[in-house]
């Protein structure tokens, strides 16, 4: 009988087997401590998991109503002995557990360089970090090579042993950047930058997707991860150049449109404040960038000077989107004139932390009756909200 | 913790009470009061949270200082401060037992709070209509958000004054109305210290930042 | 939207017929069904004219125990939508391999995880545990009622009230596609325009109101009106759970009060709290959210363990093992439950110093809980064990609820949680300590105080074919998810390009399958157990040999609890009165003060319903009217001064002169 049992559960044990547990076995350094970092975790824990299911069911199987010859104590329920071992053998684990995630965290810490490439190498003081900017869309993941000035869509290489950087930011709503046989991940938050460090130890093609549920495309928010070596990679960057295109500003604002199962693409050449500029959400001309709306902000703004400048200042928002009783929005027409709107749309984005603190197109302005002022909407290229 | 022996066997223990254990109408309403408070003043907090967090982001737009005027809301302030006086007066008559003259201090009271109230939506109406609408940042959205919350609450307390009154005319200083009148004393006061945080976080450190 | 004449818009708002989901044929078919069953329903109770029954003895009364019934029925009926949900979302998942894409579109499947979640937490758990404490509380205190009856009938009809208007976005429009939480910018007005997130936020809201007042009542009822004698460390250790988790309540559902209100103002007023632009800091929504919901999590389970405390002790027959250092376990948690959590975003990019910090703070819970887990174990050891179905229900619990405890403290440590963040690991961890903890406890209670409330036992066998499907069913649904955890698949997908996947769905669809057996079986048991109900009666009113008060007066208990009030003099009152040769008094009755029933709460929570649907579909004047409806209402209320009246003398006699005649019968 008990043959058969074991008999039973030998299919699932094979199809354990079959298994491709990425977490637990992965092909990046970083990933790989954390998922030693998992097991030992468990282990600790299992300390004092095992001997209370061990107990639990002695105790349940010894002291059985049926049981008559088990001691029966109606009245035991304290024993100041046993009380602390029951208080302190928890706190014993945890003081261990808590040291090890001490320590862990901190040298895992996504934000921390590498200072190794794995377990028996350490990192060379020459070797120069591959750089990756990160753009989480609608729905699909934009990776731009600030050192090579290429860019792609849904697809992401690196050569083995070397340090990667990435910086990572969303173009609307939250996601989490996340190749399990990578690293960890790590959300991307529009207006928001976030970083992570990884290295990749094996060749290979890996899964990477977002983490954070996005809306209605989220399924179909996957790109392949190519760990490669030095050669192959040098061969993809070459691929990547020769099939042509060019990522410039007005090209990034039609990628930005929602849609779905994005097949990869390729992009020669990149605007090189794109990034930033998607950053700080000012790509589209005539945008205040946030930085720049910052440093603003800390000197106190810009006083009753500023009110009136609200189109500059949205992104997303789009009063006219839905909210019942928003305020429209409302500008300046003689400051968002066409061909202000023009040269903003040539000339490259400013670069961070700009003093004079004025964001494009952005003279302190007269005060002027702002509802006088709508007629001049249609004059300015304005991206349309794209689900209306 | 052996609490059977706390009875010596010997004597005979009583199980229960001969007589009805009366738990009077509405002897915990104050703690059960007390508790909804507490539960507001998270609110609060979590308002005040909000607008520390928020509370310097002008988004390129005006800040406190072009927009607070200190003169009105100090008028402001010694209106809620002056009503919360003469809210203690009504309850001073009220333990006198003196029905009119409570009734005639929740008046004063409800003039001084509709003054509150009054100071407070022309500082808004102002706002708004020089452009400072909750919808310009996010410092103006927790600034509305705190301030008119505290005017909402002000408002019903306002509302239940008036149900008060009523109520105390019609059937005089009966225990159920003396313990709503309680209620209502302990959630004036409360307000007032809500607005004393309002005053001094939003507005006075407002003209300081 | 579509483009109606203004009139209709005036009167109508956004709702027009496209609102209605006819073109989906699962959602009409579930309408018809809902509906034929509804018609049923109502046809039976016109039928047996039952209509001014049900108003003048349930709907309207301010019983506790009633009230109690009302939340069980609630939370049963939810279950079944939730579960439902849960099913279809197996099947997608273990249909949408190989370039499939299930049956589901993303429209309704990210409805489903949405509202799945919600349902469960909000109309499932809440309910059954305000229930079991709204029943249970006040009886084991020895009190005829809770402090505020009136304020307790109004927190049942508005928790109602939420769950309506979940149920009404099945039929009229949608609910939210954002995950339960709703995070911002995602929920915001940008990029769902539609109603399915103001559903989210007003039935929230509407069943926010009622937890939050009858966390207020129930913290009164437990300080102000416990019977003579009994010290708060005398309070049988499921009114202390209460009591933590009440605190917990009225601590931190104001959080979620403000954090909805802040989206709505941004949804409906376009400000900047949670915006991508103009200052708005959509992080301060998680962490805000979190604030509420971490301590959330403990309000389900603290009265759970409760629950098991009160079953281990009894179906041992023996004391419970460190009563104090229970007490203090529970406090403990209470307390830390405010500085955890950050543990729900590590990966939010928050320093190794903050995130260590939360992460410690997430494992020194597990000390209280180890040490709660161990006083189960010794109150067992040296017990002479009765394996009754609540026992049962506890023992599944010690050993199932152990692996989610020791997954959660793995989660607690950051590094790992960036790997296992968000994936089915996590969902499986979760589902293994709410179904585990909550879910197995709510049943152990169920089937405990079953007997009082209705005066017989749920059928066991029945019960325990319940609780084999569902044990094993869990075991089969979420072992499944763990594995799949650490294979680096993530929650919340509706498509899947990895076919070697597929397997592991496929088995955890089967567990699904055998709960949802599980809760047929349960129905089974309740059906079988009312028609045997002279087989399985009990008249003693002590059916399991109790320990605590409630066990003391008649089953069903009479409207007034008991005829005098008991004095305690130990924890285990009732143990201690039948072990010092308590005789019940036969003579001596008075009459009793009594709360009158009122109608007035479920009028309450009607308009506050009118009210959420017409700020949901823009219905500007609805709003209006309902607003100042619901306020004349509850002034209107406060005008009735007579709230009470006395049950005569003659008819205590009358009711324990009867009980006295059945103990006599009953030897």
């Amino acid at each position: 009988m008990r043959r058969f049992r074991i008999a039973a559960l030998l299919p699932l044990i094979s199809i354990l087997g079959g298994c491709n547990f990425v977490v637990l076995k992965p092909s990046g350094d970083i990933a790989s401590q954390q998922g030693d970092l998992i097991l030992v975790s468990t282990l600790l824990m299992l300390i004092i998991i095992v001997p209370v299911m061990a107990l639990t069911i002695l105790f349940a199987w010894r002291y059985r109503h049926s049981n008559t010859a088990a001691t029966y104590d109606p009245d035991w329920h304290h024993s100041t002995r046993l009380e602390l071992v029951i208080w302190s053998a928890p706190l014993a684990i945890i003081i261990c557990l808590g040291a090890v995630t001490w320590m862990a965290t901190h040298l895992l810490d996504p934000y921390r360089p590498l200072d190794r490439i794995d377990a028996s190498r350490p990192i060379v003081p020459d070797a120069q970090p591959i750089e990756v900017n990160v753009v989480a869309l609608d729905w699909k993941w934009l990776f731009i090579y600030p050192q090579l000035g290429i860019a792609t869509v849904n697809e992401l290489a690196a050569p083995i042993d070397r340090p990667i950087n990435f910086r990572i930011t969303s173009s609307a709503v939250m996601n989490s950047f996340y190749v399990p046989a990578l690293a960890g991940q790590i959300y991307a938050m529009p207006g928001m930058e976030t970083k992570l460090h990884a290295v990749i130890n094996t060749p290979g093609t890996y899964r990477g997707f977002s983490a954070n549920y996005s809306g209605a495309g989220f399924s179909g928010m996957r790109f392949a991860f190519h760990g490669m070596a030095r050669a192959d990679f040098d061969k993809w960057v070459a691929t990547v150049r020769a099939s042509g295109g060019e990522l410039d500003r007005q090209g990034y604002l039609a990628l930005e449109r929602p849609s779905e199962n994005e097949p990869v693409r390729h992009y020669a050449r990149v605007d090189a404040h794109l990034f930033g500029a998607i950053l700080n959400m000012c790509v589209e001309p005539g945008k205040m960038c946030m930085n720049e709306r910052m440093a603003l902000d800390a000197k106190g703004g810009m006083g009753l000077a500023g009110i009136n400048n609200l189109l500059p200042l949205t992104y997303d928002k789009q009063a006219r989107r839905g909210a019942v009783f928003g305020a429209t929005p409302a500008f300046l027409p003689s400051v968002c004139s066409i061909e202000e709107a023009n040269r903003n749309l040539t000339a490259s984005a400013p670069p961070a932390a700009a003093e004079p603190v004025q964001g494009a197109g952005l003279p302190r302005p007269a005060r002027k009756q702002p509802r006088d002022a709508q007629q001049g909407l249609s004059t300015l290229p304005v991206r349309q909200p794209s689900n209306s | 913790m052996t609490m059977a022996s706390t009875i010596a066997p010997a004597e005979a223990p009583t199980f229960h009470l001969a007589q009805e254990h009366e738990h009077p109408e509405g002897h915990s309403t104050m703690l059960g009061f007390w508790i909804y408070l507490m539960s507001d003043c998270l609110i609060f907090a979590i308002l005040f949270a909000t607008y520390g967090v928020l509370g310097a982001s002008y988004a390129a737009g005006p800040g406190p200082k072009d927009l607070f005027e200190l003169p009105l809301v100090a008028l402001n302030t010694t209106m809620l401060l002056l009503s919360s006086i003469t809210y203690g007066f009504a309850m001073l008559a009220m333990d006198k037992g003196r029905a009119g003259a409570t009734q005639a201090w929740l008046a004063v009271t409800g003039l001084f709070g509709l003054a509150f109230i009054g100071i407070e939506l022309y500082e808004f109406a102002h706002l708004i209509h020089i452009g400072a609408t909750p919808q310009r940042s996010a410092f103006l959205s927790s600034f509305f958000a705190l301030v008119g919350t505290h005017g909402l609450h002000v408002t019903f307390g306002l509302i239940w004054l008036v149900t008060l009154m009523v109520q105390v005319g019609l059937r005089g200083l009966v225990p159920a109305n003396r313990r709503r009148l309680m209620c209502l004393s302990l959630f004036w006061h409360f307000l007032d210290v809500i607005w004393i945080g309002v005053f001094t976080f939003v507005y006075l450190m407002g003209m300081l930042r | 939207m579509s483009e109606g004449s203004p009139a209709l818009h005036a009167i109508f708002g956004r709702l027009t017929l496209e609102s209605f989901p006819i073109h989906e044929p699962i959602l009409v078919v579930t309408f018809a069904v809902v509906a034929l069953g509804g018609l049923a329903l109502f046809a039976a109770v016109t039928r047996y004219g039952l209509w001014g029954y049900l108003w003048r003895e349930w709907f309207t009364s301010v019983d506790h125990k009633r009230i109690g019934i009302m939340y069980m029925v609630l939370g049963l009926v939810m279950l079944i939508r939730g579960v439902s949900d849960a099913v279809m979302m197996r099947l997608q998942q273990a249909m949408a391999f190989n370039g499939s894409e299930g049956y589901l579109n993303a429209h309704h499947y990210d409805q489903l995880f949405t509202v799945h979640g919600v349902i469960m937490i909000f109309f499932v758990a809440m309910p059954l545990v305000t229930g079991l404490m709204n029943y249970v509380v006040p009886l084991q205190i020895g009190a005829r009622d809770v402090s505020f009856p009136f304020l307790n009938n109004f927190s049942f009809w508005m928790t109602v009230g939420g769950a309506v208007l979940v149920m009404m976005s099945l039929f009229v429009g949608e609910f939210a596609r954002t995950g339960w939480l709703a995070y911002p910018p995602l929920s915001g007005i940008g990029y769902s325009p539609d109603v399915g997130v103001d559903y989210y936020i007003w039935a929230l809201q509407v069943a926010g109101v009622g937890t939050t007042l009858s966390g207020v009542n129930l913290i009164c009822t437990i300080i102000k009106m416990r019977a003579p004698g009994m010290t708060m460390m005398r309070l049988p250790v499921f009114t202390w759970t209460s009591l933590c988790t009440n605190v917990l309540i009225v601590a931190s559902f104001p959080v979620l009060t403000v954090v909805l209100a802040l989206l709505s103002a941004d949804r409906y007023l376009g400000t900047n709290f949670f915006t991508n632009d103009f200052g708005g800091n959509p992080m301060m929504y998680v962490n805000l959210i979190w604030i509420w919901g971490h301590p959330e999590v403990y309000i389900l389970i603290l009265p759970a363990f409760g629950i098991f405390s009160e079953v281990a002790s009894t179906f041992s027959g023996k004391r419970l093992f460190g009563y104090t250092s229970m007490v203090y376990a529970t406090v403990v948690i209470t307390v830390l439950s405010y500085l955890v959590w950050l543990h729900h975003f590590f990966t939010m990019g928050s320093g190794a110093s903050v995130n260590s910090f939360f992460g410690i703070t997430t494992m020194i819970i597990s000390i209280p809980t180890g040490a709660k887990i161990f006083n189960w174990l010794f109150t067992m050891y040296r017990g002479r064990i009765r394996f009754e179905l609540p026992m049962m229900w506890t023992l599944a619990f010690m050993l199932t609820f152990v692996v989610g405890g020791m997954t959660g403290v793995l989660l607690a440590v950051p590094p790992a949680d960036f790997v296992l963040h968000n994936s089915l690991f996590l969902v499986a961890h979760f589902h293994n300590v709410i179904i585990g903890g909550v879910l197995f406890g709510l049943f152990a209670g169920i089937t405990y105080w079953f007997p009082k409330a209705f005066g017989f036992r749920l059928d066991p066998t029945w019960g325990k074919i319940s609780f084999w499907c569902w044990v094993v069913g869990f075991w089969l649904a979420f072992m499944p998810l763990y594995i799949l955890g650490l294979m680096g698949v993530t929650r919340r997908m509706r498509v899947f390009d990895d076919p070697s996947l597929q397997i592991w769905f496929v088995i955890a669809g089967l567990g699904a399958a055998l709960i949802v057996a599980g809760i047929a079986a349960f129905l089974v048991q309740i059906y079988v157990s009312i028609r045997r109900r002279e087989a399985l009666r009990d008249l003693t009113g002590d059916p399991w040999h109790g320990r605590t008060l409630e066990w003391a007066t008649s089953s069903p208990p009479p409207a007034y609890n008991f005829a005098f009030t008991p004095v305690a003099h130990d924890g285990d009152a009732w143990w201690d009165m039948k072990a010092r040769g308590y005789e019940r008094p036969l003579t001596g009755y008075r009459a009793i003060h009594m709360p009158r029933n009122t109608g007035a709460g479920i009028v309450l929570a009607g308009i506050s319903v009118a009210l959420g649907f017409a700020l949901i579909w823009y219905i500007w004047w609805l709003a209006a009217l309902s607003f100042a409806a619901l306020l004349t209402v509850a002034i209107g209320h406060t005008f009735n001064y007579h709230r009470s009246f006395h049950i005569s003398a003659d008819e205590v006699v009358r009711v324990e002169d009867a009980r006295t005649r059945q103990l006599a019968v009953q030897g």
